[in-house]
């Protein structure tokens, strides 16, 4: 690796992984209620590698459990992962130059945890060339998807001996509240969110998770008209 | 069918799709030019998408029974305050999880 996109992937690194924190216990869980839901180690563990999305292999596990029908299963568990088609376009402003097969690397290893970081860094590093963005996003996956794999084996080993008394259902929203909250840094961003927010609340009834979808389009049109608003009050305001 | 047919019916499925839905827009438009309307929507994805998941998370979580858990929500507004002011992340984390911990064993 040459030294221009050395820095920038070990920064990646650096910011990625204290997310490891979440990571674990949160792919540890999974391992737990997959063989709670009858998988086998390696069943939770395909299931992990394949997929490599907590909320939406949670949901696909806890309905085969259910026994809801195949296809319900599937549709849901994809509902939940549309916001990815989010971050893709998303990226594409950013990585959409890159050669293919680094494009199709980057989609597979596109997580929460990857997007949030690499869209919040390259905002605050306007001159980083395509390769150092591309060097920085596999840097900030470098400590999060080997060990989601690792500790789907490790809870699916132990099984059931964590006690519930640890609350591990709650690292996931903690986790993204404080993703989310430093990125609140103009009018229109906290638009978009408060929109999100209050619309999620009123929608989460809709079937196929499309309370997530519609609260989140709803945002993020807020955010687009609010930043239209106040350009045109003219230059000088502070966006 | 069998419940290993079914389940690795589910595994590949979710596999291909979810791969699909993130190689969408990075594997089909490439660096062709997304207009300027597209763009300013895409600016709030994030700040829009991951508030609207967590919110029901927070006021109905599942392992409550679905309940609001004063334990959890607690924990949520402590991650929201230390994060908005010091800007950091897991820092944030942290401080949320001691809440959770500290609010369960206090209200348990």
């Amino acid at each position: 690796m040459s030294s221009t996109l050395y820095s920038p992937y070990w920064r990646g690194v650096r910011d990625g992984l204290p997310f490891l924190l979440v990571i674990a216990p949160f792919s540890l869980l999974f391992g737990v209620v997959a063989t709670e839901a009858g998988l086998n180690v390696f069943e939770a563990l395909s299931f992990s590698i394949m997929v490599i999305a907590g909320a939406s292999q949670f949901a696909a596990v806890q309905l085969l459990q259910d026994n809801a029908p195949t296809i319900i299963v599937i549709l849901s568990a994809l509902a939940v992962n549309l916001r990815m088609a989010m971050y893709s376009a998303s990226l594409t402003a950013h990585l959409g130059a890159a050669p293919l097969w680094q494009r199709a690397l980057i989609a597979y290893l596109t997580v929460d945890q990857s997007y949030a970081l690499s869209v919040a860094t390259y905002e605050k590093e306007p001159d980083w060339s395509l390769p150092q963005k591309v060097a920085y996003f596999f840097g900030s996956v470098t400590p999060i998807c080997p060990f989601w794999y690792v500790f789907t084996v490790v809870g699916a080993l132990i099984g059931n001996t964590i006690p519930p008394e640890y609350a591990l259902d709650f690292a996931l929203p903690i986790t993204f509240i404080a993703m989310v909250a430093p990125m609140m840094r103009s009018v229109p961003h906290l638009l978009a969110a408060c929109v999100a927010v209050t619309a999620s609340l009123f929608l989460t009834g809709l079937p196929l998770n499309l309370g997530l979808m519609v609260s989140a389009s709803l945002g993020m049109m807020a955010g687009a008209q609010a930043e239209l608003w106040l350009e045109r009050r003219g230059p000088g305001v502070q966006t | 069918m069998s419940e290993t047919a079914e389940l690795w019916l589910v595994i590949l499925a979710l596999g291909i799709g979810s791969f699909g839905l993130r190689f969408a827009f990075l594997g089909v438009i490439g660096d062709k030019e997304l207009p300027p309307w597209v763009l300013r929507h895409l600016r709030y994805t994030a700040v829009a998408v991951l508030p609207a998941l967590v919110t029901p998370l927070v006021v109905w979580p599942a392992a409550n029974g679905g309940e609001l858990d004063p334990a959890r929500l607690g924990a949520a507004i402590i991650a929201l305050i230390v994060s908005v002011a010091t800007g950091r992340v897991i820092l944030g984390i942290m401080c949320g999880l001691g809440g959770l911990y500290g609010l369960l064993w206090l209200l348990g």
